[in-house]
């Protein structure tokens, strides 16, 4: 047997110990990008798929690898560390847990080196594919993006596992031996996840999975938590061998979903989707997504916007199109143009063919429903054959002669379901006998009272007076005059004892 | 050739029974399985790509990786589905245990069937319980889910002990060694089998073993 490894062998087995780290690193911030992985299977094999296991190569994180290595391989008291942390918005971070690829001298001379020990470095990696979706940082990383990213950091030397805080705890992957030393694969994780808990982060989730994240406010990142972590690039100048490893400052790289060149500041950019500039704007206005097809995405500004996913009909595309170019004033408006514009259309449906995008087009402009503010130019109506005719504005743009604004007067409606279901009538029953005319009241469209759209609504009313109720002086007497009458209330309440349990016994 | 049989022991709520198993099996067979080899000539051969997938459990907070092989997902889902509702009508407090062996074939002279030689046996022992409310459920959901998490941790270890594994056979030796019927993947020769112990905690089988070896006893 010979005593040492023949060329081919060493040569093999080195190309196999640097391929796995690089492949070790993949698989571990892989697992850290907070979304599920998925890879195929293939039956002919493509050559380039090592350890006969479909992983794929990032190309920043091998670059990020092999900048940290340079060159070298693990080895005896050289480890590949790949340290897992978190930071928060407000720029806290935390260590969660290093993975360390160590190598020992206890050797295993005996052992094929193409055979047995690729085989076994593959099953190792499997290993890591299992245990990198069963510690603590698995869950975390899953749930990163308002709050908190999840980073990386790669380097080479002595393993650093004082970041972890106290009690942390190891888990062994799996070990290799090979001719020149045991290939040994482990992690150590945090456990005292205190400087969380202070933020409300919470390792468990709380009773009826709420998402933790729903109760994160932002007052309190003004206060800082004692333990504080340290920002991930902080160890670097604490490193030995300074020389090839200077480098490893810049590894500290973004885990998240894109990796574009998108900076680091922009926290939540390379979690959205995209945003139709227009409504941009209407990060004051959270309307709650009546409409299925509209969806809420936290903004660049921190605001709510609201995106229109899927428009159910073409009409609405051209909308919202069309009302591109905005005043940041009315954009609000525009929202609820869209918003009320599909309930509108359901209305409009009966008489409107929807398969006539032009036609409902200009059945929806004058159909002038909630939250309107009316544009500029306005949309004459020619002559149309629209059950609603009798609200057509005739060629008018001023909003007192728009009957939609302003309903007519009522006409003596006959019809006690007509009288039923508007207060203040509109000519309806005349022309359309078919049609039950809803006199559609949304809020704010009269003007009569208060001459205002809904956005000049919203300032004002923004800082209303306190209710008079609520006034000390008065709140004090009334109190008073509670503690007063209640010895008179509780004489009553005992009177009727027996009435109150018989409710208590119906209810049960 | 000894075999080696590993126990492990999992207390879940009864919709948490599939889940768990899957999760358990999947892990096992993630590493035990292989890509697809091709044989060449002069007794060389190459082997096929196994891809991975994460599946999310709906009932447990857990995360694991199994094989991307919808074939394979689609007979351990069968297996442990029959387990399940085997499960289920034993009765409230059930217990039962789902066995995944690994074995080898070796070829008989005719009129002897084959032999199947188990080389590796994992047994799960499943406890299941009946809880009360929506806030127990809840503790549930992480409490196995972090039990789950240590049992593939010790499947892990065992794995990485790298103790007896069949040799890589020949082309003509294949099918005694792996199961060579996916399209994708090509796993160990496993089978699955299950039993269902009463609730008095007895199976039929740990009785029969029971009066054997008291008659020996004698």
């Amino acid at each position: 047997m010979d005593s040492g490894l023949s060329p081919q062998d060493k040569k093999d087995l080195d190309k196999f110990i640097k391929f796995f780290a690089l492949k070790t690193v993949q698989v571990i911030v892989q697992a850290r990008l907070g979304e599920k992985i998925c890879t195929r299977s293939s039956s002919s094999p493509t050559g380039s798929d090592w350890f006969n296991l479909a992983i794929k190569d990032i190309p920043e994180v091998t670059h990020e690898a092999k900048k940290a290595l340079a060159g070298q391989l693990p080895g005896i008291g050289r480890s590949m560390c790949v340290e897992i942390s978190l930071k928060t918005s407000e720029g806290d971070s935390m260590e969660l847990e290093t993975w360390c690829l160590e190598m020992n001298e206890k050797c295993d001379k005996d052992i094929k080196v193409s055979y047995t020990v690729y085989n076994r470095l593959s099953v190792l990696l499997k290993s890591l594919l299992a245990i990198t979706r069963v510690t603590p940082a698995y869950k975390l990383s899953r749930k990163q993006g308002h709050d908190y990213v999840i980073l990386y950091r790669i380097y080479f030397g002595e393993v650093q596992l004082s970041g972890l805080g106290e009690g942390f705890q190891t888990v062994r992957v799996g070990v290799v031996g090979t001719p020149v030393g045991t290939v040994t694969l482990s992690c150590a994780y945090r456990t005292n996840l205190a400087f969380m808990s202070n933020r409300q982060f919470e390792r468990s989730a709380p009773i009826m999975g709420i998402i933790v994240d729903h109760f994160v406010d932002p007052p309190c990142s003004s206060q800082r938590p004692a333990n504080m972590g340290q920002p991930c690039n902080y160890r670097a100048p604490d490193e030995e061998d300074g020389g090839p490893f200077a480098g490893v400052q810049d590894s500290q790289e973004v885990c998240t979903t894109s990796f574009s060149t998108s900076p680091p500041s922009q926290l939540y950019a390379s979690r959205l989707s995209y945003q139709p500039p227009a409504l941009a704007g209407a990060a004051d206005l959270c309307h709650p997504a009546a409409n299925p097809n509209q969806m809420l995405h936290a903004g660049k500004e921190g605001g709510v916007v609201l995106v229109p996913a899927q428009p159910p009909h073409g009409a609405d595309a051209h909308l919202t199109a069309e009302h591109a170019p905005n005043t940041p004033g009315s954009s609000g408006d525009d929202d609820g143009l869209s918003q009320s514009g599909e309930g509108r259309r359901d209305e409009g449906r009966r008489s409107v063919s929807p398969s006539d995008p032009v036609e409902s087009l200009n059945a929806f402009t004058r159909k002038i429903g909630a939250f309107v503010n009316k544009p500029s130019t306005q949309i004459t109506a020619t002559s149309m054959d629209l059950p609603f005719a009798a609200f057509a504005p005739r060629g008018l743009d001023s909003e007192e002669n728009d009957p939609m604004v302003q309903p007519p007067d009522s006409p003596p409606c006959p019809s006690p379901l007509q009288a039923s279901l508007h207060s203040q009538g509109s000519e309806g029953s005349g022309p359309q006998d078919d049609f039950v005319m809803v006199d559609f009241r949304p809020a704010f469209s009269k003007d009569d009272l208060l001459p205002m759209d809904l956005g000049t609504f919203y300032r004002e009313f923004q800082n209303p007076p306190q209710l008079a109720s609520l006034s000390l002086h008065i709140s004090s007497q009334s109190m008073a005059d509670d503690l007063d009458s209640l010895p008179e209330k509780l004489a009553v309440y005992e009177k009727n004892i027996d009435e109150f349990d018989a409710f208590v016994d119906m209810l049960q | 050739m000894n075999c080696r049989s590993e126990v492990l022991e999992v207390t879940v709520e009864a919709r948490q029974v599939e889940e768990a198993m899957l999760a358990l099996l999947h892990t096992i067979l993630l590493h035990r399985s292989t890509g697809k080899f091709h044989y060449k000539k002069e007794g060389t051969y190459s082997i096929g790509t196994v891809g991975t997938l994460d599946f999310d459990c709906d009932f447990i907070d857990f995360t694991f990786v199994r094989v991307s092989s919808e074939e394979l997902d689609r007979v351990i889902r069968k297996a442990v589905s029959e387990f399940k509702d085997a499960l289920g009508n034993s009765g409230s407090d059930g217990m039962g245990q789902i066995s995944l062996e690994f074995y080898q074939k070796k070829k008989s002279r005719w009129p002897f069937s084959d032999e199947c030689i188990p080389w590796e046996v994992w047994s799960i022992k499943v406890n299941v319980v009946n809880l009360a409310n929506e806030q127990e459920r809840q503790i549930c959901r992480e409490k196995v889910g972090e039990k789950l998490g240590e049992k593939v941790i010790n499947v892990v270890e065992v794995i990485n002990r790298h103790e007896y594994l069949p040799k890589m056979p020949t082309q003509s030796e294949v099918d005694n060694v792996f199961d060579t019927s996916l399209k994708d993947v090509q796993p160990y020769l496993y089978k699955i089998t299950f039993q269902i112990t009463d609730s008095l905690g007895t199976s039929v089988s740990t009785t029969m073993r029971r009066l054997i070896k008291d008659t020996l006893a004698l």
